[in-house]
């Protein structure tokens, strides 16, 4: 458990990456140093023995909430998309995906 | 004027002796006084708290008058409100209207309550002294080189300097509570669910509650009674009736057992903190109230626990920041996920991408049981710490930070220095217990000191009364920084 190594600058490319994240050089040398420094406080945990012991998600009862299928009004199309940086005829519109 | 309490102003506004709109003025033209010190507010909405301001007075003439109608209100930038900006703090919500108002925000405004204007905060509330704003930094009134807490730093600061009558925040690891400290007033986390998080720009969605900031204790229950109770849009919200929260400011907690936890008195608390915080439980005492030393083991496992489960919320909760549908975009990106990275890495601050980036990290293959899943386990241990404590006494009794406001800048170079002044906070929101924070006493060098009074799952009322009883035996809640002469 834990983690042997140290987290090396190619594993923070490699973690903004997966987080859609465009990284300066700068930010790249400073998140390696502050995130190898928090994770090693975080070792902490593994002095604790936590084998048997279920994990908390959520401190209130989990269970799926049900209503009924009721029509209502919603947000109408002009609302939904006021907010949007770029649209056309009723839609988001964003750059090329193919 | 402005240095009323929601009460107060009540009385006044019943009695005819003043209109809401008149109150509004006075409350605007003290933002224009002293915003410009403290830098509280990310908007003001002078002409809607107008409007608001004569609604409400038609209102009382009808003789309607509810116990916030004609109250000017700050909310932390952070709860939606339909036709306002509501910007996190960040660059990439920067020019954000919300279609819709949070359930909290429809609340106060049902009852007549009067929106001055949205209160600044550490960007997407990650932060203890909400330096983190991508805005303006806000000052404490205390002393204006000092820090006024964070996350919700904005709206304690408001309350404090008397630029508002009272004040939501949100609180995920002690976000309320640790500015309401830092400002000297009343901060209130409650039971998570106990309110509505609809229309709450998600942070770590099971930490995150909203909650009031205000100048004594009897406010704090007025506001809690407008905004608490079941919300069919936020499905985590808890089914049960809500009480009427003013019942419990009762003078009063003989034979009451009080929880002192063994493992918050440890070395690198501020002495003076220790001091006040043990002066103020001698006067619980001397109230009639017997002290029981209690243990809560794992409060040392606390902060790792939760800087794993809320970056590892937030870098999901955060995902949805593309720059598709609403929000800043880059310009100029050719194609998809060049748009995603640029708008994204223009878009969040420094804070706010290193805990995208923790976040991510525990959450990734190969990495996930060793953090997430783990954390999660201690959480459970954290929680029962709490639930066999509680058999031993009535409220837990500990000071809310271990220093006093700490000076500006000064632990901006180190994240893991400000996620430790969380230190005393955090295990209440990962227990999902109910707490309160409440001024106590003054540093030498006249910063406020805060008493966190915690209590057992939806028992709010109790630490209310706790808290009512200190607060109407001492005459901290009277004082008021310098700034207000």
């Amino acid at each position: 458990m834990g983690r042997g190594t140290k987290i090396e600058r190619g594993e923070v490319e490699h973690v903004a990456r997966l987080a859609r994240l465009k990284l300066s050089e700068e930010e790249k040398g400073l998140f390696t140093d502050h995130l190898n420094s928090i994770l090693d406080y975080m070792e902490k945990l593994n002095e604790l023995d936590t084998g048997a012991i279920e994990p908390t998600f959520h401190v209130v009862s989990h269970q799926n909430v049900m209503r009924e299928d009721e029509v209502k009004e919603s947000q109408p199309q002009e609302a939904a998309l006021e907010n949007a940086p770029d649209k056309a005829q009723g839609c988001f519109r964003v750059p090329k995906i193919i | 004027m402005y240095r009323l309490t929601i009460h107060e102003l009540h009385e006044r506004l019943k009695g005819k002796e003043v209109t809401a709109q008149e109150a509004t003025r006075v409350l605007l033209k003290r933002i224009q006084e002293v915003d410009p010190k403290i830098k509280a507010y990310l908007t003001v909405t002078e002409q809607e708290a107008m409007d608001e301001a004569k609604e409400a007075d038609r209102r009382i003439a009808a003789g309607k008058a509810a116990p916030l109608t004609g109250v000017a209100l700050a909310i932390k930038d952070n709860m939606c409100t339909q036709g306002i900006k509501t910007t996190c703090a960040s660059k990439i919500l920067e020019h954000f209207i919300p279609p819709y108002d949070a359930t909290v925000v429809k609340r106060l405004k049902d009852e007549g309550g009067v929106l001055l204007g949205k209160a600044n905060m550490d960007e997407f509330a990650m932060g203890s002294s909400t330096e983190n704003s991508r805005f303006t930094v806000t000052h404490n009134p205390w002393n204006l080189d000092t820090i006024p807490g964070g996350s919700s730093g904005g709206s304690a600061a408001a309350v404090a300097a008397d630029a508002c009558i009272a004040a939501l925040g949100s609180d995920t690891g002690g976000s309320i509570r640790q500015p309401a400290a830092c400002c000297g007033v009343v901060g209130m986390k409650p039971t998570y669910g106990r309110i509505s998080r609809y229309g709450l720009v998600a942070f770590g969605s099971s930490l995150d509650q909203i909650g009031p900031i205000t100048k004594d204790v009897e406010d704090c229950a007025i506001l809690l009674n407008a905004i608490a109770g079941h919300d069919p849009l936020d499905s985590t919200s808890i089914d049960l009736p809500i009480p009427d929260y003013r019942t419990a400011l009762v003078k009063d907690v003989k034979g009451w057992t009080l929880g002192v936890p063994q493992e918050f008195f440890v070395e690198g608390m501020d002495p003076q903190v220790e001091e006040q915080v043990g002066q103020a439980i001698r006067v619980l005492e001397g109230l009639g109230a017997t002290v029981n030393e209690i243990s809560l083991p794992h409060t040392g496992y606390a902060v790792a626990t939760y800087y794993i489960i809320c970056t590892a919320e937030a870098s999901s909760n955060l995902a949805r920041y593309d720059g598709v549908k609403y929000g800043f975009r880059a310009p100029g990106s050719k194609e998809l996920m060049e748009m995603y990275q640029e708008t994204r890495s223009e878009g969040f601050g420094p804070e706010v991408k290193r805990r995208i980036m923790l976040g991510t990290y525990v959450l990734s293959s190969g990495y996930y049981d060793a953090y997430y899943r783990k954390a999660s386990q201690v959480r459970t241990l954290i929680k029962e710490d709490f639930e066999k404590a509680f058999a031993e006494c009535d409220v837990i009794i500990t000071p809310t930070s271990p220093t006093p406001a700490f000076h500006l800048g000064e632990k901006m170079e180190d994240p893991l220095q400000m996620y430790l002044s969380d230190i005393f906070t955090i295990s209440v929101n990962l227990a999902g217990v109910p707490a309160i924070s409440i001024p106590c006493g003054f540093s030498k060098e006249g910063l406020p000191i805060g008493l966190q009074i915690i209590g057992r799952h939806c028992e709010e009322e109790r630490i209310i009364q706790a808290a009512y009883t200190f607060e109407q035996s001492t005459d901290h809640h009277f004082k008021r920084p310098e700034l207000s002469e």
